[in-house]
């Protein structure tokens, strides 16, 4: 091939390196152990067991476990945001001291009973968080370029709609807790395959839309002014809305059905950039949840609960009513730490630690911690707005779109705007799953905004380019 | 807990979430200018400056087709574009080339060069057939894609 002179690289840089800015991220993680361990010191001082020399011990391990996540940033992904990770790690350490006080109120009810103090939630999670760390670790390091999960993209699909599907068809012994068929048994460890199964799909409709978006943007009839997609282009969405309806019905979780079909129906429309798709999203999200309202018990339950949780006090509507009186307690400025009664809200540490942050925190406090989400879903957002391939865009968008659609659907339903629907505000709440599943995440966003902010030829291992005329055939995939 | 302590550790550990809000805030607000480009309204520094005086391009801008609104800012080092996974700007265009064009610098002027590709490469409207010099602000067009210097 007569290949014209070839363009010098000269290696004259115009300017130097933009900064990583990993110190600001330590300086950040800092401020956030001093906020987290102020807190702890508070909850000790409001009971009357008083403050204990543990608190230093917990401080210094908080601060070391995410030392740990930051230096395996530093190494792994050096351009990652330095925003994300410490906002992470506020919001896991508010969610410890909070399930600490709980487990304070609980082992004081106890005692005031005279029944033997109860197992505490708060060692369980510090492990979850420790192994959630790892895993966030590995996946830093397993993942070295966002790029090679789309060759994955239908293996995760069928991988992540197995997970989902697989608590609704084994039988209810093995995984119903509370009567939502979301778990998976294993002796005495329970694990929601559902937390997982979202990062899976999400990276599956990603794959998906990239190769297939033509697909979504023909034309069709042009209404009121809006292109409308044409009948048959609608097959893909009416198949998530029919696997959220089934999830809906087989496995009994409101939750985890809401936030699947929302996850889809936003990356189809970020993908397309036509609005129709969302007004035709949420007409089959209003006929899919009057539908289930009218066909199964477990929903029309909830929504008779949401509409006047006092109706039926000492039943359906207890928890609900309970919560609401938790927030109206705390009121603008809260009780201060430790000295509210959030334990008097049945699933406090898990479904409803917004209402005992709101109640020992009040309006102000809650107000932050929804703004530091707020932080976390806008920078993944930018992330998503700067990465310069299409996948990472879209998987970007999805993932940080996910953190948001589940703390309105969660921060909704304890104060009532929506129907409750048992999902968790993720990592605040108990839960191993949900933190092991959003570490995954969040290491999948980090990974992703330091390919977006990486100066070109940075983000990955060159390939020496051999000249065309002297390389051998080789087998090159797709991606 | 003496009541007025409650009072005091109450309001402070509130300020101590919003400081560190605003602080979060701050470093959002540090780095909003750097990736859109508008650079008028903040004091510059003074490497910035010099380059502006120079009128070296500093980014590379997509103005139309799937990736519009990319900005990839320029460092010497070359800038492959095309639709293999490992090029700098990876194209999802039908009417792109798996390694299409190459920009380079040199001298203190990028040149783009054509990779052979099937559809060609234009500069403005001009085929390109050997490295050519791209100035500021003149369209590259790669199929849909069109791409510019800019300083």
């Amino acid at each position: 091939m007569a290949d014209a002179v070839p363009v010098q690289d000269t290696g004259a840089a115009p300017g130097a390196l933009p900064p990583t800015k990993r110190g600001l991220e330590l300086i950040m993680l800092a401020f956030a152990t001093i906020v987290v361990t102020t807190a702890l010191v508070l909850v000790e001082l409001n009971q009357p067991q008083g403050l204990t020399r543990s608190v230093l011990y917990d401080g210094a391990a908080y601060l070391a476990l995410f030392s740990a996540a930051h230096i395996a940033v530093r190494y792994l992904a050096p351009y990652a945001d330095p925003l994300i990770l410490p906002c992470v790690a506020l919001l896991n350490g508010l969610g410890l001291v909070v399930i600490h006080r709980l487990d304070l109120a609980d082992e004081t009810t106890a005692a005031s009973v005279g029944s033997p103090p109860p197992a505490g939630n708060l060692p369980h999670q510090i492990a979850w968080t420790a192994l959630g760390l790892g895993l966030f670790v590995a996946v830093l390091a397993g993942v070295r370029d966002h790029r090679q999960l789309a060759r994955y993209g239908y293996t995760c699909g069928l991988v992540g709609l197995g997970a989902l599907a697989l608590p609704g068809l084994l039988p209810a012994a093995l995984s119903e807790v509370n009567g939502a068929k979301i778990w998976l048994r294993f002796g005495p460890l329970t694990i929601q395959p559902g937390e997982f199964a979202k990062i899976l799909i999400m990276i599956f409709v990603a794959a998906f839309l990239v190769t297939k978006r033509d697909l979504f943007t023909t034309a069709g009839r042009s209404v009121l002014g809006m292109e409308l997609p044409r009948a048959r282009d609608l097959a893909p969405l009416l198949m998530a809305w029919g696997l959220s309806l089934a999830v809906l019905a087989l496995e009994k979780d409101l939750g985890t059905s809401l936030l699947f079909f929302g996850i889809v129906l936003v990356l189809i429309y970020v993908a397309t950039e036509r609005a129709s798709w969302l007004v035709i999203g949420l007409m089959f999200f209003l006929g899919g949840a009057v539908m289930s309202d009218l066909l199964f018990r477990h929903v029309h339950r909830r929504v008779t609960a949401w509409i006047n949780p006092f109706a039926d006090y000492d039943g359906a509507g207890y928890q609900m009513a309970q919560s609401l009186f938790g927030l109206g307690t705390g009121g603008v400025f809260g009780t201060g730490l430790g000295a509210g009664r959030p334990d008097l809200v049945p699933e406090a540490h898990t479904d409803f630690i917004t209402a005992a942050i709101g109640e020992e925190l009040g309006f102000v406090g809650l107000a932050a911690v929804l703004f530091i989400y707020l932080l976390v879903v806008m920078r993944g957002m930018r992330a998503a707005l700067t990465v310069r391939d299409t996948f990472g865009k879209l998987l970007a968008a999805g993932l940080s779109f996910a953190i948001g659609l589940e703390v309105f659907i969660v921060v909704g339903g304890v104060t009532k705007l929506i129907p409750l629907t048992g999902l968790t505000a993720p990592f605040l709440a108990y839960g191993g799953s949900s933190l092991l599943a959003n570490y995954i995440l969040v290491a999948l966003l980090l990974r992703i905004s330091h390919a977006a902010r990486a100066p070109a030829g940075a983000s990955g291992p060159r390939k020496p380019v051999a000249p065309l005329a002297e390389a051998r055939t080789e087998m090159v995939q797709r991606p | 807990m003496p009541e007025l302590v409650l009072q005091l550790t109450r309001a402070g550990f509130l300020l101590l979430l919003w400081l560190f809000v605003v602080a979060a805030l701050r470093i959002v607000r540090s780095d909003l200018f750097v990736a859109s480009g508008l650079r008028a309204s903040l004091p510059m520094s003074r490497r910035v400056a010099r380059a502006e005086r120079n009128r070296t391009p500093r980014q590379l801008v997509v103005t139309a087709g799937g990736l519009a609104g990319t900005r990839i800012s320029l460092d010497g080092r070359p800038i492959l574009i095309g639709r293999a996974d490992d090029s700098t700007l990876v194209l999802d265009d039908d009417y792109a080339s798996t390694r299409h064009a190459r920009l380079g610098f040199q001298g203190g002027d990028w040149f783009v060069e054509d990779l052979g590709s099937t559809n060609g490469t234009y500069l403005d409207r001009a085929k390109v057939t050997g490295p050519t010099r791209v100035p500021p602000g003149v369209p590259i067009r790669i199929g849909k894609t069109v791409i510019e210097l800019r300083s």
